[in-house]
């Protein structure tokens, strides 16, 4: 990776210019040409390093979510996640080392229908689900932090 | 904000990236039948509405070798949450940053943030210096490092009126 593959990479996650020529602002800063910061972008992009150059969308609000936790004995961790990861309320599903070991979202259309998944999960696994659902938010997206 | 029918075309038209092109506002425009100023101002608008978080290089931070991430729970006291909050959720290296509610006994942690690098020994070396720089060493908190990913499905904007957080 060059320095100047990493100063694209890492500089502007945020703040492209809305201007009519936006890469060209870009070179400007990084004291190339437009010509080549498109043909690097390009390389990046289709090395599989940026995923693309545009808009992060806030997440919509719909309907209910939760951040959960359960503590799985290790030999049924897999059995119990797969479980967890059929549902189609569950987008993320994560093992932590920690004595709760398993982490998942919920997102429901409702608070009942979210209340439901978990009674389901606590049902079948025969487990206690801790439910953290998010008060609020502090974080500032500036976006994904590279040798920070 | 409320969106337009022509605000959903935009937004279809850039979810998935800008063409990687000299005028890349025109060219969108020209594909959508609108002008090069009215998508320019849309997009700033809907940035301006706080829709649109943030617009650049979206990076695939796996792919980096950005493999390690760490869950770092918090027990702040009440009165200093919102301080330790927004201290944290400013910070670079730091790519969530929430409040969630405690479950005493068994879980006294109110804070939650993510943090993530290239090894476990680098997340633990960022958790060490945000705890110096922001004067946390008081605060008692946990690191959870990732295992097993059973499930990440990422999301895709779709037909809706509402935005907020997760």
């Amino acid at each position: 990776m060059s320095p100047l593959e990493k100063r694209l990479l890492n500089e502007f996650q945020h703040g492209l210019p809305l201007s009519s020529t936006p890469f060209a602002e870009v070179a400007r800063r990084l004291e190339t040409s437009e010509e080549q910061v498109l043909h690097l972008l390009g390389t990046l992009q289709s090395r599989g390093y940026i995923s693309r150059v545009g808009p992060v969308f806030k997440a919509r609000r719909i309907g209910s979510s939760t951040l959960a936790a359960m503590a799985v004995p290790a030999g049924r961790l897999e059995a119990v996640a797969n479980y967890i990861s059929s549902y189609d309320e569950v987008n993320h599903n994560y093992e932590r080392h920690h004595r709760l070991n398993l982490w998942f979202v919920i997102t429901a259309p409702d608070q009942e229908r979210l209340e439901q998944v978990l009674a389901e999960i606590e049902a079948h696994s025969g487990l206690p689900v801790m439910s953290l659902p998010l008060i609020k938010s502090y974080h500032i997206d500036l976006g994904f932090p590279l040798w920070c | 904000m409320v969106l337009t029918e022509r605000d959903y075309r935009l937004i279809a038209s850039i979810q998935d990236g800008l063409p990687l092109v000299s005028r890349p506002y025109a060219e969108l425009a020209r594909q959508l039948d609108m002008g090069e100023e009215e998508v320019i101002g849309r997009i700033a608008e809907m940035q301006a509405a706080g829709i649109i978080k943030r617009l650049g290089v979206v990076v695939r931070h796996r792919e980096l070798g950005y493999n390690a991430n760490a869950m770092v729970v918090w027990d702040v006291p009440d009165e200093r949450l919102d301080e330790a909050g927004s201290l944290l959720g400013a910070q670079r290296c730091v790519t969530l940053c929430y409040h969630r509610p405690r479950r005493l006994p068994d879980w006294p942690y109110n804070l939650f943030c993510m943090i993530h690098g290239v090894s476990r020994k680098s997340v633990l070396a960022a958790i060490e210096r945000l705890i110096d720089e922001l004067d946390l060493d008081g605060i008692a908190h946990q690191v959870l490092f990732s295992g097993r990913r059973f499930k990440q499905r990422g999301g895709h904007y779709r037909h809706s009126r509402s935005f907020g957080e997760p």
